[in-house]
């Protein structure tokens, strides 16, 4: 632990970069700052192999923060539209993606709220969702927990596939089906309940189990009766983070930019 | 001699009410806007748009109504996300649409170049990709030993392929400079016929073949027409030539906002011929002025 006052962006960030600990050499896919911030962080400390982009069309030697640069990065590859199928459907990626909707199994929706034919309301589109999900490992991020987001149904889209026995023609999804963490603003879960049932595995500080299920339109299971909490930054972190995002994109996530102890607070 | 030249207007002549069209680029990269534009404005209906990436080409066809089905795998503006005329159409239910995955769509695509029914694929298994009702998707089992049951991704074969290039000679050698090509190859040799809209028409010698010969994705044979279009891909990009014009881009987003601010934008900039759109937009100069974006 450490006493340095932190950001609650700042603690995602660190449960973000967490999820390519034990990757290897894989292409590591942050989409929105806190996760893409929290892919530079694995690649400086503890992931170094992990690849990453400039968030258009190139693999950088060092990572690429959100916003403005001061200097043209260090190109190590090229990360063309052709060539990240090729790469996401050979297995080595990690995404850690933002839908709008999740679900029990993990089933994910970014395309559209509603009827699909005349829906409430029109996102994105599955985009690369459907293919990313049965090819390699996924995790998530959601800055806001509530029950929009995690519905008690299915989601009204499946763009992502899960472990829903009942979508698969044989009960089986394919075996490159990996759903890992789920990072909120209050916690972070597993699939490592009994059946693929999503888990709390540690609870941000000043947060309650009854609060995060409060929020969540499903049962979620416990890592174990006393759940931890989800480790602070360290200063060395925080120095690193400060350096990825010079321009300070991760204060303006949440509103108000809260602190990341609210027991604290 | 072999001279494939047309103006934008010649190409848009030669398509039809009902026809399936597909539209090269990726959201805000390399779309071929002016021949967009001319469809907008001309009285064509019923199309099937084939876009699987999508931006202001479905926007600007949803909002002039000329879709009555679209293909696609998302519509976005990028920078910003959400592209505004795509979403009141489909939020009224204005046409038919096949939701894709983007590695599903190239995967039609690239069945379709290979003249192949379809190819294999996991990708939409266990999603409501496949249960949608646009397509009736069906599965092949491998016949070696894991047989395993795998998606029938169709072949996806537009009538016509459009899209943005950078060079051409009027045989219709064609170069697409920018460090991404997408996947407008695999469209062209998907469609039936394919048109090219490109910066700059010049003699082959000067495409400096040798030196780019890596932008060259298709043979000329598969090119059926091309024009030359200054600016044809603005407001999007076509880099290195020139950047998206993200101030436009915001003016186009709110022109979604009511029918009256629709109205503007289209006497603005789509009724228009389009050297009055070029000297709306600032004219070339200021285009390829424009600023690298940030992703």
């Amino acid at each position: 632990m450490t006493d340095t006052p932190y950001s609650l962006a700042e603690l995602v960030i660190v449960a973000c970069a967490e999820v390519w600990r034990d990757d290897g050499e894989v292409m590591a896919t942050g989409i929105g700052p806190l996760p893409r911030i929290g892919a530079g962080l694995a690649k400086l400390t503890f992931a170094p192999a992990i690849q990453t982009t400039d968030g258009e069309a190139w693999y950088t030697s060092a990572p690429v923060g959100p916003g403005k640069r001061t200097a043209e990065p260090e190109f190590e590859g090229i990360a063309n539209y052709d060539r990240v199928f090729s790469a996401l459907w050979s297995g080595k990626r990690h995404a850690l993606v933002g839908p709008v909707q999740i679900d029990r199994y993990g089933q994910a929706n970014i395309s559209v709220i509603g009827d699909h034919k005349k829906p409430k309301a029109a996102m994105l589109g599955a985009r690369g969702f459907p293919g990313n999900s049965i090819s390699h490992p996924n995790s998530f991020f959601f800055p806001s927990h509530n029950k929009r987001a995690f519905v008690e149904g299915e989601v009204d889209f499946v763009c992502m596939a899960g472990y829903n026995p009942a979508r698969y023609r044989n009960g089986q999804p394919p075996k490159g089906l990996d759903l890992r963490r789920i990072i909120t603003n209050l916690c972070v879960m597993d699939f490592g309940g009994p059946d693929h049932q999503v888990r709390v595995i540690s609870l941000h500080p000043g947060v309650t189990f009854e609060e995060v299920q409060e929020n969540t339109g499903f049962p979620l299971a416990k890592i174990t009766d006393e759940i931890p909490t989800t480790p602070a930054p360290t200063a060395e972190q925080l120095e690193i983070i400060a350096r990825i995002d010079p321009n300070n994109v991760r204060a303006s996530v949440f509103k108000d930019n809260p602190a990341g102890d609210r027991k604290a607070a | 001699m072999l001279d494939k030249r047309m103006t934008v207007d010649d190409i848009v002549d030669q398509l039809s009410d009902g026809m399936t069209i597909g539209v090269g680029g990726w959201a805000t990269r390399r779309k071929p806007m002016a021949l967009i534009r001319a469809i907008a404005r001309s009285n064509l209906k019923d199309l099937t748009l084939m876009a699987g990436y999508g931006g202001p080409d479905i926007g600007m066809l949803a909002a002039t109504g000329k879709i009555r089905k679209l293909v696609f795998a998302f519509a976005s503006l990028d920078h910003y996300p959400l592209e505004p005329h795509f979403r009141n159409a489909r939020q009224a239910g204005a046409f038919e649409v096949l939701e894709l995955d983007e590695g599903l769509y190239h995967w039609g695509l690239r069945a379709g170049a290979m003249k192949l029914p379809f190819l294999p694929s996991r990708v939409g298994i266990g999603t409501d990709i496949v249960t949608q009702d646009g397509f009736d998707f069906k599965y092949v089992t491998s016949p070696y030993g894991d047989g395993e049951e795998l998606l029938a991704m169709p072949a996806l074969v537009p009538d016509v392929a459009l899209i943005h290039a950078h060079r051409s000679d009027e045989r219709g050698n064609i170069l697409t400079l920018s460090v991404d090509a997408l996947f407008d190859e695999l469209l062209v040799r998907a469609a039936k016929k394919s048109y090219v809209t490109v910066e700059k028409i010049v003699p082959t010698a000067e495409l400096d073949m040798k030196a780019n010969s890596r932008f060259n994705l298709v043979e000329r044979a598969m090119i059926t027409g091309v024009a030359e279009a200054p600016l044809g891909a603005h407001p999007t990009s076509a880099a290195p030539d020139y950047q998206l014009d993200l101030k436009h881009i915001k003016a186009y987003v709110d022109s979604a906002a009511s029918p009256e601010a629709w109205a503007d934008y289209k006497a603005k900039y789509i009724d228009v011929p389009e050297a009055d759109y070029q000297a709306a937009i600032g004219g070339a100069d200021v285009v390829k002025q424009l600023p690298v974006p940030i992703y």
